[in-house]
């Protein structure tokens, strides 16, 4: 991409949001996508007389991820649709529908962006891995 | 007073697609409303990661049909941006037309819902009789009136022939003076203010910090839009951006009524500097890497995320409607207003449910 791209860890996403924030930059939205096995990568993108700024972020899939909309409050319906498309959770969100902004609670079965589903490992290979390593990818959910 | 809670759609006359909000009233004041989304949500962003990167032109220009010509344009901009593709300038220009004609038919169409939102039906049928003069302009020089499919990666399908642009011409000269017949009752009429003035207000920093978008944010003084960035043929154009400043539906509806005779200008003044050129650019290869392309719909800011790997699929096609952002103005606007008055605010977003929910 042409415009300048920040990386940052989740833990400093909000603290570089709120600075973009002083420094006059306009939340344009967020953008989605599946990272490697067990990560899904979110673009924030900012915009300042017609330029535009982005950080990227890093985030296992199961997160949750600290939400901005104590900064920009206009960033709770695309953190609603990202719950629901990509089953990522965020926390702190300031107007949360739980999975439900495109659907009933009850049809919330997969997040159809997403390339891993949830398996079950038995046994002592389960007690082996860490907590969050219980979604195995699947090529397809 | 105890709280009542009230549905306001997704069925609702005044709504022309399916939105719903919980509205939380005391008397007849509003204090709190809710939007609820996904009556018609389609999963195009899905679809788009299934076809060929040149299919995708036509199931963008899917995700909304009153701006159907600008969904496709701002992708195949995004894909030429990542292949390096040069488009002929032709193409640009001739872009730049259609894209000012969609503009002009879903401004008539807004202008014609909003008068129609607060019971002035007369006028609502005169300003979709205009609409259909423009509707007519699409259907003539592309073979159809609203989904015109003239994108491709590379440039467009369609040429004009010079004797079509001398009919556009003769075409527009009547569109406005129709247009500037209704002004008057559009922009001063006693009952039209009282019903708009004054409400929905959104200051300018408010609509800044809610990261509003096209006529809704210029409404309320923000000068942004995003044909300043000179896409197409717009570098090519006198063009200075619409705004107003008072922020209330009035100012809305004022700039769309502004933003139609603009339109009228930028095709004459493209039609008299179209570049005589090839329309399109043979196109090898496949698109690898990522991008962001940004137009301006008839609503604001169309946002194109495309990532692609060297494939045939895309990675990545994320889309951003400028409803989606305005969205945010309507949770701000209604608490405080009358229940009466939540049609008119409500349409003075221009609220396209068929972008939102892609």
């Amino acid at each position: 991409m042409r415009d300048e791209v920040i990386s940052v860890s989740p833990d400093n996403l909000v603290g570089a949001v709120a600075k973009l924030k002083v420094e006059g930059y306009r939340f344009v939205t967020l953008s989605c996508m599946q990272g490697d096995v067990n990560t899904v990568v979110i673009l924030y993108h900012f915009d300042k007389d017609l330029v535009l700024k982005h950080l990227r972020v890093r985030v296992p899939a199961d997160g949750p991820l600290p939400s901005i909309t104590a900064v920009y409050f206009a960033a709770f319906l695309v953190e609603n649709e990202i719950q629901d498309l990509f089953g990522l959770r965020f926390s702190g969100l300031a107007v949360d529908y739980e999975r439900t902004l495109y659907l009933d609670g009850g049809e919330v079965k997969v997040t159809p962006f997403c390339k891993y589903t949830v398996a079950k490992i038995q046994g002592d290979e389960a007690k082996s891995l860490p907590a969050s390593a219980d979604r195995h990818s699947t090529g397809g959910s | 007073m105890l709280k009542t809670v009230i549905p306001f759609g997704p069925q609702h006359p005044v709504l022309p697609e399916p939105l719903h909000l919980q509205l939380t009233v005391e008397d007849e004041v509003i204090t709190e409303a809710i939007p609820a989304l996904g009556f018609v949500h389609r999963g195009l962003e899905m679809l788009a990661h299934i076809r060929d990167f040149h299919q995708v032109t036509q199931v963008v220009e899917r995700v909304c049909g009153i701006c159907s010509m600008i969904h496709a344009m701002c992708y195949c901009q995004g894909i030429e941006a990542i292949m390096g593709i040069e488009v002929p300038p032709r193409a640009t220009f001739l872009r730049t037309i259609w894209s000012e004609l969609h503009r002009m038919h879903s401004h008539l169409l807004w202008l014609g819902l909003f008068a129609d939102s607060f019971g002035f039906e007369s006028l609502f049928m005169q300003l979709w009789k205009i609409r259909e003069k423009v509707l007519d302009l699409n259907e003539a020089t592309t073979g159809n009136r609203i989904i015109v499919s003239v994108n491709l990666i590379g440039g467009v399908r369609r040429d004009l022939a010079p004797e079509q642009i001398s009919w556009i011409l003769a075409e527009l000269a009547e569109v406005e003076q129709d247009i500037n017949r209704l002004g008057s009752t559009l922009l001063t009429d006693y009952t039209v203010k009282k019903r708009t003035v004054g409400k929905g207000v959104i200051t300018k920093d408010k609509a800044f910090e809610l990261g509003l978008a096209g006529p809704t944010l210029r409404a309320s003084g923000v000068c942004q839009d995003m044909r300043m960035l000179g896409y197409a043929a717009f570098d090519e154009l006198d063009f200075e951006p619409v705004v107003e400043t008072e922020g209330d539906c009035h100012a809305r509806s004022k700039v769309r009524f502004r933003e139609v005779r603009q339109s009228i200008d930028l095709i004459r003044q493209a039609l008299s500097r179209i570049a005589q050129s090839e329309i399109r650019t043979k196109v090898k290869g496949r698109p690898q890497g990522e991008t962001v392309c940004r137009v301006e719909q008839p609503r604001g800011e169309l946002f194109y995320y495309i990532k692609a790997d060297g494939t045939k699929n895309l990675e990545r096609l994320r889309i951003r409607t400028p409803t989606f952002a305005n969205i945010p103005a309507l949770l701000s606007i209604l608490p405080g207003m009358w229940l009466s008055d939540v049609p008119v605010a409500v349409l003075s977003i221009d609220p396209c449910i068929s972008c939102t929910e892609r």
